[in-house]
């Protein structure tokens, strides 16, 4: 084999950099999404290698729902704050008091309101490009993605209208009030995502490795018991050596049983999976179209 | 599925291109389904539809169709990406659908493509949809093409009825510039030669479609040829902490062709001052030498005006330069191209406005013959054009580079992405604008 070969990850990468460069070329005032997920760790490493020796030429936004993982906030913030990057976060809790989101009757979930923060933080800052860490292979509707996904005034997506991409010539091209969504990491598999963190080793918020929890048995699922999951008369809680695969909201993301408590465990552990890392997601089982239908109200 | 630690392996792209009802998604589904790459969870649901919807007949192509209007009318309308990894290599899918607008969604799924899949229906033999999806991937210059002959059970195994629809593919070849094509019977439905051999047809002694997935050789199918980098970005520090950086300029992109190594004469273009290399940084820190598609940054030993849109280019190996334009556009909008019209045109990493003077003649997909006389270009349609563009553009032709041969054609107003072209060689090559400025 040549030298001048690039294994499948040094693709990935040299893919990603290419899309961070376009971004911060042909917008003027992009954001980029970070929340402290694994995906998200990875696109902060990809813009610091982008832009490097230069900073990273865009501010960090998170949508805070009230619902995170206390350890995922506690590591936003400390990697923020060692990058020097600023960090903007918008709470979910906000956008309730001002009247932008509105809880539906009994709703506990905070997972849509999201969708109104998010594009009031666009309006407020007017940002006209945010980078996001979605995946094709997450999702089925994300399998139809772009990797700069056009929105319309609104924050819209239409699946049935998007640019079609070709080669590597990306079309950013807004009219005011427009927005784009772009994901870096559109051709990357959650396997990929965890090489990607053990070749670069980068830090990751504990909660994806193994540790003792108290957790009730739901619709399938061990939930985290919390102020916000209190056990419900009957339920039976059960302290299990458990870590989370994806992280969402505390109410929820399910844990799953696990020893895996370095990142080649959890590499070994993804490569015998036998459920897709959105199996333990809540918020996508809703219905077979759950993540379209938030995608095009305008969710990331 | 087991993935070996540290086991070196590289990436394939791939798309897969036939008509309705050829078993197109059902191949995926198999090729996914017996390498193990589809999860309990995404069987179960598949499950759940069948009990639901289908009679109990479980149809893999739920899988790839994702969005709901594509399952209320059990069709696909856009691609759709897939992803399955063996312990040999990583591969992408981009499944393209075959029927409503066919050529734009194949032009969007393969133009990144290393390898197309054309399937062939074994009753039916080669139709025109399967040469016009073979034509339209010579004209992107895929690199490979599977012949994937499909339903061979429903032809009693027949080798026959297979050398006949090879010898038959064979007589149309000559006209498509295919280096590398491969003919493989299969069933998907049942399996055979997907990813296990078939028993039933012994008298076949090659590889299965995963097997050649696996093979194929796709090592030089970058250009390593002259080298070329588009300027993407210009990276100098802000305020830098560290004083050593105070004066940093670095030029950043994706290296477009060729090997750039330190010390190495440059030229930038279109301007034609030359400089040498400095510093190559990579993602992996410093190095000597970086290659075609390797996201970069160059430092050069002159502080010189080079901006985004300027191409970095081998001075004993220039690209040409020209605002005369010749070349082949696919249409991919309802609203056609015609004479006269503007448009935005992104290639590389600038754009530039860009009119068109005269379409030459539209191209028969089918048998790749040109017609005369089309006033205009329809969604769908591929065609010789000329343009004339505000600037000049420092380009090689398609067939030689595929990332600095290419460009899209973007409609002023709605920002629409309306053509994807590739360029002709160029008549002459770059002159440098300042030749006696040399530094």
């Amino acid at each position: 084999m040549s030298s001048y070969y690039l294994d499948h990850l040094q693709y990935l990468e040299t893919e990603a950099l290419h899309v961070m460069r376009e971004v911060a070329s042909e917008f003027e005032r992009p954001a980029l999404l970070f929340s402290g997920g694994k995906d998200s760790i990875c696109l902060l490493r990809l813009a610091e290698k982008a832009f490097r020796p230069a900073e990273i030429p865009m501010p960090f936004l998170n949508i805070d729902t009230g619902h995170h993982f206390p350890e995922l906030n506690e590591f936003r913030d400390r990697r923020a704050a060692e990058l020097g990057g600023k960090l903007i976060v918008r709470k979910v809790e906000d956008a309730i008091a001002g009247g932008i989101a509105v809880q539906a009757p009994g709703q506990v979930s905070r997972n849509h309101l999201q969708i109104p923060t998010l594009l009031a933080a666009i309006e407020e800052f007017r940002f006209d490009c945010c980078i996001g860490g979605a995946r094709r292979d997450e999702e089925k509707a994300r399998a139809k993605e772009r990797f700069f996904s056009f929105r319309d005034s609104f924050g819209q997506w239409d699946p049935k209208n998007q640019r079609p991409e070709i080669w590597n010539l990306y079309n950013a091209r807004l009219n005011p009030g427009e927005n784009m969504r772009v994901f870096p990491l559109s051709n990357w598999t959650e396997m990929d995502v965890w090489e990607y963190i053990r070749k670069e080793k980068l830090e990751v918020p504990s909660i994806y490795f193994s540790h003792r929890r108290l957790c009730v048995r739901r619709q399938g699922q061990w939930l985290p018991v919390n102020d916000l999951v209190p056990p419900k008369p009957g339920e039976q809680v059960e302290e299990l050596v458990v870590r989370v695969r994806t992280i969402g909201d505390i109410i929820s993301t399910g844990c799953v049983e696990s020893p895996a408590d370095s990142i080649d465990d959890i590499i070994a552990e993804t490569s015998v999976a036998r459920v897709t890392e959105r199996g333990s997601r809540a918020d996508d089982k809703a219905s077979e179209a759950a993540m379209e239908d938030r995608k095009k109200a305008g969710y990331f | 599925m087991s993935v070996p630690l540290h086991h070196p392996v590289d990436l394939l792209r791939f798309n897969t291109c036939g008509s309705v009802d050829d078993g197109k998604s059902t191949l995926i589904g198999r090729l996914l389904y017996d390498s193990k790459s589809l999860m309990d969870d995404q069987v179960e649901a598949l499950e759940r539809s069948a009990d639901l919807t289908g009679g109990g007949q479980i149809n893999l192509a739920n899988l790839t169709d994702g969005l709901r209007a594509e399952r209320e009318q059990g069709i696909t309308i856009d691609v759709a990406y897939r992803y399955f990894a063996t312990p040999r290599r990583k591969f992408i899918i981009a499944d393209t659908p075959g029927h409503v607008q066919y050529t734009r969604n194949m032009v969007t799924g393969a133009s990144s493509a290393n390898l197309s899949v054309v399937l062939v229906d074994a009753r039916l033999g080669v139709i025109e949809q399967s040469r016009r999806h073979s034509c339209i991937a010579s004209l992107l210059r895929i690199p490979h093409l599977v012949v994937a002959v499909n339903k061979m059970d429903l032809v009693g195994y027949s080798e026959e009825r297979f050398l006949e629809i090879r010898d038959n593919f064979e007589t149309f070849l000559p006209r498509l510039d295919m280096k590398d094509v491969k003919f493989i019977p299969v069933s998907a439905l049942d399996g055979d030669n997907v990813v296990d051999p078939s028993r039933n047809m012994p008298w076949y002694p090659g590889p299965t479609l995963l097997g050649h997935l696996e093979d194929v050789h796709i090592g030089s199918d970058w250009n390593l040829g002259g080298f070329r980098l588009p300027v993407q970005w210009v990276n100098r520090p802000n305020n830098p902490s560290n004083p050593d950086l105070h004066d940093f300029r670095g030029l950043s992109g994706q290296i477009a062709g060729g090997i750039v190594r330190v010390g190495q004469p440059v030229m930038i273009l279109p301007s034609g001052f030359t400089s040498t290399v400095k510093e190559i940084l990579t993602p992996e820190g410093r190095v000597d030498e970086a290659f075609c598609p390797q996201s970069v940054t160059l430092v050069l030993e002159h502080d010189i005006d080079v901006s985004r849109g300027d191409m970095i280019v081998d001075p004993a190996n220039l690209p040409g330069a020209a605002s005369e334009l010749h070349a082949k556009v696919c249409w991919l909008h309802p609203r056609p191209l015609q004479p006269g019209k503007r448009y935005f045109l992104k290639h590389t990493t600038q754009t530039v406005q860009a009119a068109v003077t005269a379409i030459e003649h539209r191209i028969n997909i089918t048998t790749l013959d040109a017609e005369a006389g089309a006033p205009e270009l329809a969604m769908n349609d591929i065609g010789e054009i000329r343009l004339r563009t505000s600037s000049q553009l420092v380009f090689d032709g398609y067939a030689t580079n595929r990332l600095t041969g290419s460009f899209i054609l973007i409609e002023q107003g709605t920002n629409a992405t309306v053509g994807a072209g590739m360029l002709h060689p160029p008549a002459e090559l770059a002159k440098p604008e300042y030749k006696d400025f040399a530094i």
